[in-house]
Protein backbone atom coordinates (compact mmCIF):
# COMPACT_ATOMS: atom_id res chain seq x y z
CA UNK A 1 0.00 0.00 0.00
CA UNK A 2 2.83 2.36 0.95
CA UNK A 3 4.55 1.49 -2.30
CA UNK A 4 1.42 2.52 -4.17
CA UNK A 5 1.38 5.93 -2.46
CA UNK A 6 5.13 6.30 -3.06
CA UNK A 7 4.66 5.52 -6.77
CA UNK A 8 1.72 7.91 -7.02
CA UNK A 9 3.75 10.62 -5.28
CA UNK A 10 6.74 10.07 -7.57
CA UNK A 11 4.45 10.19 -10.63
CA UNK A 12 2.83 13.39 -9.34
CA UNK A 13 6.18 15.05 -8.71
CA UNK A 14 7.49 14.02 -12.12
CA UNK A 15 4.34 15.35 -13.81
CA UNK A 16 4.57 18.67 -11.96
CA UNK A 17 8.25 18.99 -12.85
CA UNK A 18 7.48 18.39 -16.52
CA UNK A 19 4.67 20.93 -16.38
CA UNK A 20 7.09 23.44 -14.87
CA UNK A 21 9.66 22.77 -17.59
CA UNK A 22 6.95 23.19 -20.25
CA UNK A 23 5.99 26.59 -18.82
CA UNK A 24 9.63 27.69 -18.59
CA UNK A 25 10.02 26.87 -22.29
CA UNK A 26 7.36 29.46 -23.13
CA UNK A 27 9.70 32.36 -22.29
CA UNK A 28 12.42 31.50 -24.85
CA UNK A 29 9.69 30.64 -27.37
CA UNK A 30 8.18 34.10 -27.01
CA UNK A 31 11.64 35.72 -27.10
CA UNK A 32 12.23 33.82 -30.33
CA UNK A 33 9.60 36.07 -31.92
CA UNK A 34 12.31 38.77 -32.19
CA UNK A 35 14.44 36.45 -34.33
CA UNK A 36 11.41 35.68 -36.49
CA UNK A 37 10.68 39.37 -37.01
CA UNK A 38 14.30 39.88 -38.11
CA UNK A 39 14.22 36.82 -40.39
CA UNK A 40 10.63 36.07 -41.46
CA UNK A 41 11.94 33.35 -43.79
CA UNK A 42 12.28 31.06 -40.72
CA UNK A 43 8.52 31.33 -40.14
CA UNK A 44 7.59 31.04 -43.81
CA UNK A 45 9.48 27.72 -44.16
CA UNK A 46 7.68 26.29 -41.15
CA UNK A 47 4.29 27.63 -42.26
CA UNK A 48 4.75 25.49 -45.33
CA UNK A 49 5.65 22.24 -43.54
CA UNK A 50 3.30 22.73 -40.59
CA UNK A 51 0.37 24.47 -42.28
CA UNK A 52 0.34 24.02 -46.05
CA UNK A 53 1.10 20.30 -45.93
CA UNK A 54 -1.81 19.82 -43.52
CA UNK A 55 -4.37 21.50 -45.81
CA UNK A 56 -5.27 18.34 -47.72
CA UNK A 57 -6.29 16.25 -44.71
CA UNK A 58 -8.17 19.23 -43.24
CA UNK A 59 -10.00 19.93 -46.51
CA UNK A 60 -11.05 16.32 -47.07
CA UNK A 61 -12.11 15.88 -43.44
CA UNK A 62 -14.06 19.17 -43.50
CA UNK A 63 -15.90 18.19 -46.66
CA UNK A 64 -16.94 14.79 -45.29
CA UNK A 65 -17.95 16.16 -41.88
CA UNK A 66 -20.09 18.79 -43.61
CA UNK A 67 -21.73 16.12 -45.79
CA UNK A 68 -22.54 13.99 -42.73
CA UNK A 69 -23.94 17.05 -40.93
CA UNK A 70 -26.11 17.82 -43.95
CA UNK A 71 -27.46 14.29 -44.05
CA UNK A 72 -28.07 13.90 -40.32
CA UNK A 73 -29.38 17.45 -39.97
CA UNK A 74 -31.85 16.94 -42.79
CA UNK A 75 -33.14 13.68 -41.24
CA UNK A 76 -33.79 15.38 -37.89
CA UNK A 77 -35.06 18.74 -39.17
CA UNK A 78 -37.38 17.24 -41.79
CA UNK A 79 -39.38 15.52 -39.00
CA UNK A 80 -40.42 18.96 -37.79
CA UNK A 81 -40.62 20.57 -41.21
CA UNK A 82 -37.56 22.66 -40.46
CA UNK A 83 -35.34 21.74 -43.44
CA UNK A 84 -34.87 25.42 -44.19
CA UNK A 85 -32.79 25.73 -41.02
CA UNK A 86 -30.29 23.18 -42.35
CA UNK A 87 -27.83 25.86 -43.53
CA UNK A 88 -27.81 27.55 -40.12
CA UNK A 89 -27.44 24.23 -38.30
CA UNK A 90 -24.51 23.06 -40.44
CA UNK A 91 -22.70 26.41 -40.26
CA UNK A 92 -23.25 26.92 -36.52
CA UNK A 93 -22.04 23.38 -35.72
CA UNK A 94 -18.92 23.88 -37.81
CA UNK A 95 -17.98 27.43 -36.85
CA UNK A 96 -18.67 27.09 -33.14
CA UNK A 97 -17.51 23.55 -32.42
CA UNK A 98 -16.50 21.06 -35.05
CA UNK A 99 -14.25 23.35 -37.07
CA UNK A 100 -11.88 24.37 -34.27
CA UNK A 101 -12.03 21.05 -32.38
CA UNK A 102 -11.63 18.62 -35.28
CA UNK A 103 -8.99 20.81 -36.93
CA UNK A 104 -6.98 20.84 -33.69
CA UNK A 105 -7.30 17.05 -33.30
CA UNK A 106 -6.25 16.44 -36.91
CA UNK A 107 -3.44 19.00 -36.56
CA UNK A 108 -2.15 17.22 -33.45
CA UNK A 109 -2.17 13.88 -35.26
CA UNK A 110 -0.58 15.09 -38.47
CA UNK A 111 1.60 18.14 -37.78
CA UNK A 112 2.02 17.90 -33.97
CA UNK A 113 3.38 14.37 -34.06
CA UNK A 114 5.67 15.30 -36.97
CA UNK A 115 6.99 18.31 -35.03
CA UNK A 116 7.72 16.18 -31.96
CA UNK A 117 9.44 13.48 -34.00
CA UNK A 118 11.52 16.01 -35.93
CA UNK A 119 12.69 17.91 -32.85
CA UNK A 120 13.23 14.67 -30.91
CA UNK A 121 15.36 13.22 -33.69
CA UNK A 122 17.34 16.46 -33.93
CA UNK A 123 18.04 16.03 -30.22
CA UNK A 124 18.92 12.34 -30.54
CA UNK A 125 21.33 13.02 -33.42
CA UNK A 126 23.01 15.89 -31.50
CA UNK A 127 21.84 18.51 -34.02
CA UNK A 128 20.46 20.68 -31.22
CA UNK A 129 23.70 20.34 -29.24
CA UNK A 130 25.55 21.16 -32.44
CA UNK A 131 23.55 24.37 -32.81
CA UNK A 132 24.31 25.34 -29.21
CA UNK A 133 28.02 24.83 -29.81
CA UNK A 134 27.78 26.96 -32.96
CA UNK A 135 26.45 29.73 -30.67
CA UNK A 136 22.96 29.39 -32.13
CA UNK A 137 20.12 29.11 -29.63
CA UNK A 138 18.01 26.10 -30.71
CA UNK A 139 15.01 27.41 -28.75
CA UNK A 140 15.00 30.55 -30.91
CA UNK A 141 16.20 29.01 -34.17
CA UNK A 142 14.36 25.66 -34.20
CA UNK A 143 11.51 25.71 -31.68
CA UNK A 144 10.13 29.26 -31.92
CA UNK A 145 9.49 29.28 -35.72
CA UNK A 146 7.66 25.94 -35.43
CA UNK A 147 5.64 27.19 -32.45
CA UNK A 148 4.50 30.38 -34.18
CA UNK A 149 3.83 28.52 -37.43
CA UNK A 150 1.42 26.25 -35.54
CA UNK A 151 -0.16 29.21 -33.80
CA UNK A 152 -0.84 30.92 -37.13
CA UNK A 153 -1.78 27.77 -39.06
CA UNK A 154 -4.49 26.28 -36.85
CA UNK A 155 -7.00 29.20 -37.10
CA UNK A 156 -6.48 29.32 -40.87
CA UNK A 157 -6.89 25.55 -41.16
CA UNK A 158 -10.04 25.75 -39.00
CA UNK A 159 -11.43 28.36 -41.40
CA UNK A 160 -10.72 26.06 -44.36
CA UNK A 161 -12.32 23.16 -42.48
CA UNK A 162 -15.49 25.17 -41.75
CA UNK A 163 -15.77 26.56 -45.31
CA UNK A 164 -15.44 23.13 -46.91
CA UNK A 165 -17.78 21.70 -44.28
CA UNK A 166 -20.46 24.23 -45.26
CA UNK A 167 -19.84 23.33 -48.89
CA UNK A 168 -20.25 19.62 -48.06
CA UNK A 169 -23.49 20.33 -46.17
CA UNK A 170 -24.81 22.33 -49.13
CA UNK A 171 -23.83 19.59 -51.62
CA UNK A 172 -25.85 17.00 -49.66
CA UNK A 173 -28.70 19.26 -48.45
CA UNK A 174 -29.13 21.49 -51.47
CA UNK A 175 -27.84 19.14 -54.14
CA UNK A 176 -28.97 15.64 -53.18
CA UNK A 177 -31.85 16.10 -50.74
CA UNK A 178 -33.57 19.02 -52.43
CA UNK A 179 -33.50 21.63 -49.66
CA UNK A 180 -34.35 25.06 -51.05
CA UNK A 181 -31.02 26.72 -51.88
CA UNK A 182 -32.12 30.25 -51.02
CA UNK A 183 -33.47 29.07 -47.65
CA UNK A 184 -30.22 27.20 -47.00
CA UNK A 185 -28.00 30.27 -47.54
CA UNK A 186 -30.44 32.82 -46.06
CA UNK A 187 -30.87 30.76 -42.90
CA UNK A 188 -27.11 30.64 -42.52
CA UNK A 189 -26.68 34.36 -43.17
CA UNK A 190 -29.38 35.39 -40.71
CA UNK A 191 -28.62 32.83 -38.03
CA UNK A 192 -24.84 33.16 -37.75
CA UNK A 193 -23.75 36.02 -35.52
CA UNK A 194 -20.29 37.40 -36.31
CA UNK A 195 -19.29 37.97 -32.70
CA UNK A 196 -20.98 35.03 -30.98
CA UNK A 197 -20.15 32.42 -33.58
CA UNK A 198 -17.27 33.47 -35.82
CA UNK A 199 -15.12 35.40 -33.33
CA UNK A 200 -15.62 32.82 -30.60
CA UNK A 201 -14.72 30.07 -33.06
CA UNK A 202 -11.55 31.92 -34.02
CA UNK A 203 -10.64 32.41 -30.34
CA UNK A 204 -11.09 28.68 -29.77
CA UNK A 205 -8.87 27.75 -32.71
CA UNK A 206 -6.15 30.20 -31.59
CA UNK A 207 -6.18 28.65 -28.10
CA UNK A 208 -6.11 25.12 -29.53
CA UNK A 209 -3.30 26.04 -31.92
CA UNK A 210 -1.27 27.47 -29.05
CA UNK A 211 -1.78 24.41 -26.84
CA UNK A 212 -1.24 21.76 -29.53
CA UNK A 213 1.95 23.33 -30.88
CA UNK A 214 3.30 24.08 -27.41
CA UNK A 215 2.77 20.44 -26.38
CA UNK A 216 4.34 19.14 -29.62
CA UNK A 217 7.40 21.38 -29.38
CA UNK A 218 7.92 20.70 -25.68
CA UNK A 219 7.56 16.92 -26.01
CA UNK A 220 10.17 16.85 -28.78
CA UNK A 221 12.59 19.09 -26.88
CA UNK A 222 12.13 17.26 -23.57
CA UNK A 223 12.18 13.67 -24.84
CA UNK A 224 14.83 11.10 -24.06
CA UNK A 225 17.32 11.20 -26.96
CA UNK A 226 16.72 7.58 -27.97
CA UNK A 227 14.45 5.96 -30.54
CA UNK A 228 12.16 4.73 -27.75
CA UNK A 229 12.16 8.19 -26.15
CA UNK A 230 11.15 9.87 -29.43
CA UNK A 231 8.45 7.26 -30.03
CA UNK A 232 6.96 7.80 -26.56
CA UNK A 233 7.12 11.57 -26.92
CA UNK A 234 5.26 11.39 -30.24
CA UNK A 235 2.51 9.31 -28.65
CA UNK A 236 2.32 11.71 -25.69
CA UNK A 237 1.93 14.64 -28.08
CA UNK A 238 -1.17 13.15 -29.71
CA UNK A 239 -2.72 11.96 -26.43
CA UNK A 240 -2.02 15.12 -24.41
CA UNK A 241 -3.05 17.44 -27.26
CA UNK A 242 -6.32 15.58 -27.86
CA UNK A 243 -7.26 15.58 -24.18
CA UNK A 244 -6.24 19.23 -23.76
CA UNK A 245 -8.33 20.27 -26.79
CA UNK A 246 -11.43 18.41 -25.62
CA UNK A 247 -11.08 19.67 -22.04
CA UNK A 248 -10.41 23.26 -23.07
CA UNK A 249 -13.30 23.12 -25.54
CA UNK A 250 -15.69 22.47 -22.66
CA UNK A 251 -14.20 25.31 -20.59
CA UNK A 252 -14.26 27.78 -23.50
CA UNK A 253 -17.77 26.77 -24.55
CA UNK A 254 -18.99 27.26 -20.97
CA UNK A 255 -17.37 30.71 -20.85
CA UNK A 256 -18.62 31.79 -24.28
CA UNK A 257 -22.07 30.28 -24.52
CA UNK A 258 -22.83 29.08 -20.99
CA UNK B 1 61.80 24.83 -7.84
CA UNK B 2 62.51 24.82 -11.56
CA UNK B 3 59.82 22.19 -12.11
CA UNK B 4 57.31 24.29 -10.20
CA UNK B 5 58.17 27.37 -12.26
CA UNK B 6 57.87 25.36 -15.48
CA UNK B 7 54.47 24.04 -14.34
CA UNK B 8 53.29 27.58 -13.49
CA UNK B 9 54.38 28.83 -16.92
CA UNK B 10 52.60 25.97 -18.66
CA UNK B 11 49.46 26.75 -16.68
CA UNK B 12 49.68 30.43 -17.69
CA UNK B 13 49.98 29.46 -21.35
CA UNK B 14 46.99 27.17 -21.11
CA UNK B 15 43.93 27.97 -23.19
CA UNK B 16 41.73 25.80 -20.98
CA UNK B 17 42.27 25.49 -17.22
CA UNK B 18 40.15 23.06 -15.23
CA UNK B 19 40.46 23.17 -11.46
CA UNK B 20 38.82 20.99 -8.82
CA UNK B 21 36.04 19.94 -11.18
CA UNK B 22 33.31 17.86 -9.56
CA UNK B 23 30.27 16.71 -11.51
CA UNK B 24 27.72 14.02 -10.82
CA UNK B 25 24.81 12.33 -12.53
CA UNK B 26 22.32 11.15 -9.95
CA UNK B 27 24.30 9.63 -7.10
CA UNK B 28 27.35 8.82 -9.23
CA UNK B 29 30.30 11.21 -9.32
CA UNK B 30 31.59 11.41 -12.88
CA UNK B 31 34.42 13.81 -11.93
CA UNK B 32 35.74 14.11 -8.44
CA UNK B 33 38.38 16.82 -8.29
CA UNK B 34 39.66 16.97 -11.87
CA UNK B 35 42.60 19.29 -12.72
CA UNK B 36 43.57 19.67 -16.37
CA UNK B 37 45.55 22.26 -18.38
CA UNK B 38 45.11 22.36 -22.15
CA UNK B 39 48.10 24.11 -23.75
CA UNK B 40 47.61 26.50 -26.67
CA UNK B 41 48.44 25.46 -30.25
CA UNK B 42 48.74 21.80 -29.28
CA UNK B 43 46.68 18.65 -29.62
CA UNK B 44 45.70 17.38 -26.21
CA UNK B 45 44.08 13.98 -25.95
CA UNK B 46 41.77 12.98 -23.13
CA UNK B 47 41.69 9.21 -22.92
CA UNK B 48 40.00 6.69 -20.74
CA UNK B 49 37.67 3.72 -20.85
CA UNK B 50 34.04 4.03 -21.98
CA UNK B 51 31.78 5.66 -19.43
CA UNK B 52 34.47 7.74 -17.73
CA UNK B 53 32.81 10.99 -18.81
CA UNK B 54 35.07 12.09 -21.66
CA UNK B 55 32.19 13.52 -23.70
CA UNK B 56 30.75 15.04 -20.51
CA UNK B 57 34.06 16.85 -20.03
CA UNK B 58 33.77 18.44 -23.49
CA UNK B 59 30.22 19.55 -22.67
CA UNK B 60 31.48 21.09 -19.43
CA UNK B 61 34.21 22.96 -21.32
CA UNK B 62 31.63 24.16 -23.86
CA UNK B 63 29.27 25.32 -21.12
CA UNK B 64 26.51 22.88 -22.09
CA UNK B 65 26.68 21.32 -18.63
CA UNK B 66 27.26 23.04 -15.31
CA UNK B 67 29.65 21.49 -12.76
CA UNK B 68 28.69 20.90 -9.14
CA UNK B 69 32.02 22.36 -8.00
CA UNK B 70 35.21 23.71 -9.51
CA UNK B 71 35.97 26.00 -12.42
CA UNK B 72 36.51 25.70 -16.15
CA UNK B 73 38.36 28.64 -17.69
CA UNK B 74 38.65 29.08 -21.45
CA UNK B 75 40.99 31.85 -22.60
CA UNK B 76 40.85 33.34 -19.12
CA UNK B 77 37.04 33.36 -18.86
CA UNK B 78 35.22 31.26 -16.31
CA UNK B 79 32.77 29.50 -18.64
CA UNK B 80 30.10 28.95 -16.01
CA UNK B 81 30.15 32.51 -14.70
CA UNK B 82 29.39 34.02 -18.10
CA UNK B 83 26.02 35.40 -19.13
CA UNK B 84 24.24 33.62 -21.99
CA UNK B 85 25.31 36.32 -24.47
CA UNK B 86 28.95 36.12 -23.29
CA UNK B 87 28.88 32.32 -23.44
CA UNK B 88 27.56 32.43 -27.02
CA UNK B 89 30.30 34.92 -27.96
CA UNK B 90 32.89 32.53 -26.51
CA UNK B 91 31.35 29.58 -28.37
CA UNK B 92 31.79 31.44 -31.64
CA UNK B 93 35.52 31.02 -31.00
CA UNK B 94 35.15 27.29 -30.29
CA UNK B 95 34.44 24.50 -32.73
CA UNK B 96 33.16 21.08 -31.85
CA UNK B 97 33.15 17.91 -33.85
CA UNK B 98 30.46 15.60 -32.53
CA UNK B 99 30.74 11.83 -32.65
CA UNK B 100 27.74 11.64 -34.98
CA UNK B 101 28.78 14.69 -37.02
CA UNK B 102 25.55 16.46 -35.96
CA UNK B 103 25.01 17.82 -39.47
CA UNK B 104 21.65 19.49 -40.05
CA UNK B 105 19.87 16.84 -42.08
CA UNK B 106 17.61 19.22 -43.99
CA UNK B 107 20.56 21.20 -45.40
CA UNK B 108 23.05 20.21 -48.10
CA UNK B 109 26.77 19.88 -47.40
CA UNK B 110 27.33 23.41 -48.73
CA UNK B 111 24.55 24.90 -46.60
CA UNK B 112 25.77 23.05 -43.49
CA UNK B 113 29.22 24.62 -43.80
CA UNK B 114 27.71 27.99 -44.67
CA UNK B 115 25.34 27.83 -41.69
CA UNK B 116 27.61 29.42 -39.02
CA UNK B 117 28.73 32.07 -41.52
CA UNK B 118 25.14 33.00 -42.33
CA UNK B 119 24.20 33.05 -38.65
CA UNK B 120 27.09 35.09 -37.31
CA UNK B 121 28.47 37.23 -40.12
CA UNK B 122 27.14 39.73 -42.63
CA UNK B 123 29.33 38.49 -45.46
CA UNK B 124 28.08 38.72 -49.01
CA UNK B 125 26.80 35.58 -50.70
CA UNK B 126 29.81 35.46 -53.02
CA UNK B 127 32.21 35.71 -50.06
CA UNK B 128 30.32 32.96 -48.21
CA UNK B 129 30.54 30.76 -51.30
CA UNK B 130 34.31 31.27 -51.55
CA UNK B 131 34.86 30.56 -47.87
CA UNK B 132 32.69 27.44 -47.90
CA UNK B 133 34.48 26.07 -50.96
CA UNK B 134 37.85 26.72 -49.31
CA UNK B 135 36.80 24.97 -46.11
CA UNK B 136 35.44 22.02 -48.08
CA UNK B 137 38.64 21.93 -50.14
CA UNK B 138 40.61 21.70 -46.88
CA UNK B 139 38.77 18.51 -45.94
CA UNK B 140 38.79 17.16 -49.51
CA UNK B 141 35.03 17.35 -50.09
CA UNK B 142 34.59 20.37 -52.38
CA UNK B 143 33.11 18.00 -54.97
CA UNK B 144 30.48 16.77 -52.50
CA UNK B 145 29.01 20.21 -51.80
CA UNK B 146 25.62 19.45 -53.33
CA UNK B 147 25.09 16.14 -51.50
CA UNK B 148 22.70 15.81 -48.58
CA UNK B 149 23.96 14.43 -45.23
CA UNK B 150 22.03 11.18 -45.82
CA UNK B 151 24.15 10.58 -48.93
CA UNK B 152 27.46 10.77 -47.02
CA UNK B 153 29.45 7.95 -45.45
CA UNK B 154 30.31 8.25 -41.75
CA UNK B 155 33.83 9.44 -42.51
CA UNK B 156 32.62 12.01 -45.05
CA UNK B 157 30.01 13.31 -42.59
CA UNK B 158 32.72 13.90 -40.01
CA UNK B 159 34.89 15.72 -42.53
CA UNK B 160 31.96 17.97 -43.46
CA UNK B 161 31.35 18.56 -39.75
CA UNK B 162 35.04 19.44 -39.42
CA UNK B 163 34.74 21.94 -42.28
CA UNK B 164 31.72 23.47 -40.51
CA UNK B 165 33.60 23.54 -37.18
CA UNK B 166 36.42 25.60 -38.73
CA UNK B 167 34.11 27.87 -40.74
CA UNK B 168 34.43 30.76 -38.29
CA UNK B 169 38.19 30.19 -37.79
CA UNK B 170 37.90 29.27 -34.11
CA UNK B 171 40.74 29.38 -31.58
CA UNK B 172 40.06 25.78 -30.48
CA UNK B 173 38.31 22.65 -31.65
CA UNK B 174 36.97 19.84 -29.49
CA UNK B 175 36.80 16.41 -31.10
CA UNK B 176 34.43 13.87 -29.59
CA UNK B 177 35.58 10.34 -30.50
CA UNK B 178 36.60 11.35 -34.04
CA UNK B 179 37.80 7.86 -35.03
CA UNK B 180 34.97 5.69 -33.72
CA UNK B 181 33.46 3.40 -36.35
CA UNK B 182 35.78 4.53 -39.14
CA UNK B 183 37.42 2.28 -41.72
CA UNK B 184 41.25 2.42 -41.89
CA UNK B 185 41.28 4.87 -44.83
CA UNK B 186 38.80 7.29 -43.23
CA UNK B 187 40.71 7.01 -39.97
CA UNK B 188 43.99 7.83 -41.70
CA UNK B 189 42.37 10.81 -43.43
CA UNK B 190 40.96 12.14 -40.17
CA UNK B 191 44.28 11.69 -38.33
CA UNK B 192 46.06 13.64 -41.04
CA UNK B 193 43.38 16.34 -41.19
CA UNK B 194 43.35 16.96 -37.46
CA UNK B 195 47.13 17.33 -37.35
CA UNK B 196 47.32 19.53 -40.45
CA UNK B 197 44.48 21.81 -39.41
CA UNK B 198 45.95 22.21 -35.96
CA UNK B 199 49.37 23.16 -37.29
CA UNK B 200 48.24 25.28 -40.24
CA UNK B 201 45.65 27.35 -38.37
CA UNK B 202 47.46 27.37 -34.98
CA UNK B 203 44.45 25.82 -33.34
CA UNK B 204 44.20 24.33 -29.90
CA UNK B 205 42.72 20.88 -30.20
CA UNK B 206 41.12 18.79 -27.48
CA UNK B 207 40.49 15.24 -28.57
CA UNK B 208 38.47 12.75 -26.59
CA UNK B 209 39.09 9.21 -27.70
CA UNK B 210 39.76 5.63 -26.71
CA UNK B 211 41.40 4.74 -30.00
CA UNK B 212 44.88 4.46 -28.53
CA UNK B 213 47.11 4.04 -31.58
CA UNK B 214 45.60 6.87 -33.64
CA UNK B 215 45.40 9.23 -30.70
CA UNK B 216 48.97 8.69 -29.54
CA UNK B 217 50.12 9.16 -33.14
CA UNK B 218 49.04 12.81 -33.28
CA UNK B 219 48.63 14.00 -29.68
CA UNK B 220 51.20 16.34 -28.14
CA UNK B 221 49.95 15.71 -24.63
CA UNK B 222 47.73 13.01 -23.16
CA UNK B 223 45.56 12.91 -20.06
CA UNK B 224 44.27 9.52 -18.98
CA UNK B 225 41.21 9.72 -16.74
CA UNK B 226 39.53 7.05 -14.71
CA UNK B 227 37.12 7.09 -11.76
CA UNK B 228 36.68 10.83 -12.09
CA UNK B 229 40.34 11.78 -11.78
CA UNK B 230 43.44 12.15 -13.91
CA UNK B 231 45.44 8.96 -13.39
CA UNK B 232 48.26 9.75 -15.82
CA UNK B 233 49.41 12.63 -17.98
CA UNK B 234 52.35 13.46 -20.19
CA UNK B 235 53.59 13.14 -23.73
CA UNK B 236 52.75 9.94 -25.64
CA UNK B 237 56.38 8.85 -25.21
CA UNK B 238 56.23 9.35 -21.44
CA UNK B 239 53.05 7.32 -21.24
CA UNK B 240 54.57 4.53 -23.32
CA UNK B 241 57.74 4.35 -21.21
CA UNK B 242 56.41 4.51 -17.69
CA UNK B 243 52.98 4.73 -16.23
CA UNK B 244 51.00 2.61 -13.83
CA UNK B 245 49.83 -0.96 -14.41
CA UNK B 246 46.37 0.43 -15.15
CA UNK B 247 47.70 2.82 -17.83
CA UNK B 248 49.83 0.06 -19.41
CA UNK B 249 46.77 -2.22 -19.53
CA UNK B 250 44.72 0.55 -21.18
CA UNK B 251 47.39 1.65 -23.66
CA UNK B 252 48.30 -1.90 -24.68
CA UNK B 253 44.70 -3.16 -24.68
CA UNK B 254 45.44 -6.09 -22.34
CA UNK B 255 42.35 -8.16 -21.51
CA UNK B 256 43.30 -8.69 -17.87
CA UNK B 257 45.06 -6.61 -15.26
CA UNK B 258 44.00 -3.98 -12.74
CA UNK B 259 40.73 -3.85 -14.70
CA UNK B 260 39.75 -7.53 -14.35
CA UNK B 261 38.40 -9.63 -17.21
CA UNK B 262 35.72 -11.14 -14.93
CA UNK B 263 32.88 -9.14 -13.49
CA UNK B 264 32.90 -9.68 -9.68
CA UNK B 265 31.17 -13.01 -8.90
CA UNK B 266 31.42 -15.93 -6.45
CA UNK B 267 33.77 -18.79 -7.37
CA UNK B 268 32.70 -20.77 -10.44
CA UNK B 269 32.68 -24.07 -8.44
CA UNK B 270 30.26 -22.54 -5.91
CA UNK B 271 27.91 -21.37 -8.67
CA UNK B 272 28.02 -24.77 -10.42
CA UNK B 273 27.42 -26.72 -7.21
CA UNK B 274 24.52 -24.44 -6.30
CA UNK B 275 22.94 -25.22 -9.67
CA UNK B 276 23.42 -28.95 -9.16
CA UNK B 277 21.56 -28.86 -5.83
CA UNK B 278 18.45 -27.27 -7.37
Amino acid sequence: MLNLFASLGAWGMESLTRLGRAHLLLFPLLRGLLDILRRPRLLVDQLYSVGVLTILIIAVAGLFVGMVLGLQGYNVLSRFGGETALGFMVAASLVRELGPVLTALLFAGRAGSALTAEIGLMKATEQLSGLEMMAVNPEHRVLAPRFFAGLVSVPLLAAIFSCLGVLGGWMVGGGLLGVDQAAFWNGMQEGIDFHDDVVNGVIKSVVFGFVCTWIAVFQGYDCLPTSEGVSRATTRTVVHSSLAVLGLDFVLTALMFG
Amino acid sequence: METMQQSATESDRSLVRIRGLRFRRGERWIFDGLDIDIPRDRITAIMGPSGTGKTTLLKLIGGQLVPDEGTVEVDGQNVHALSTAELYRLRMRMGMLFQSGALLTDLSVFENVAFPLREHTRLTESMIRKLVLLKLEAVGLRGARDLMPSQLSGGMARRVALARAIALDPMMIMYDEPFTGQDPISMGVLVQLIRQLNDAAHLTSIMVSHDVAETLQIADRVYVISDGRVVESGTPEQLGEGGSDWTRQFINGLPDGPVPFHYPAPALSEDLLEGAQC
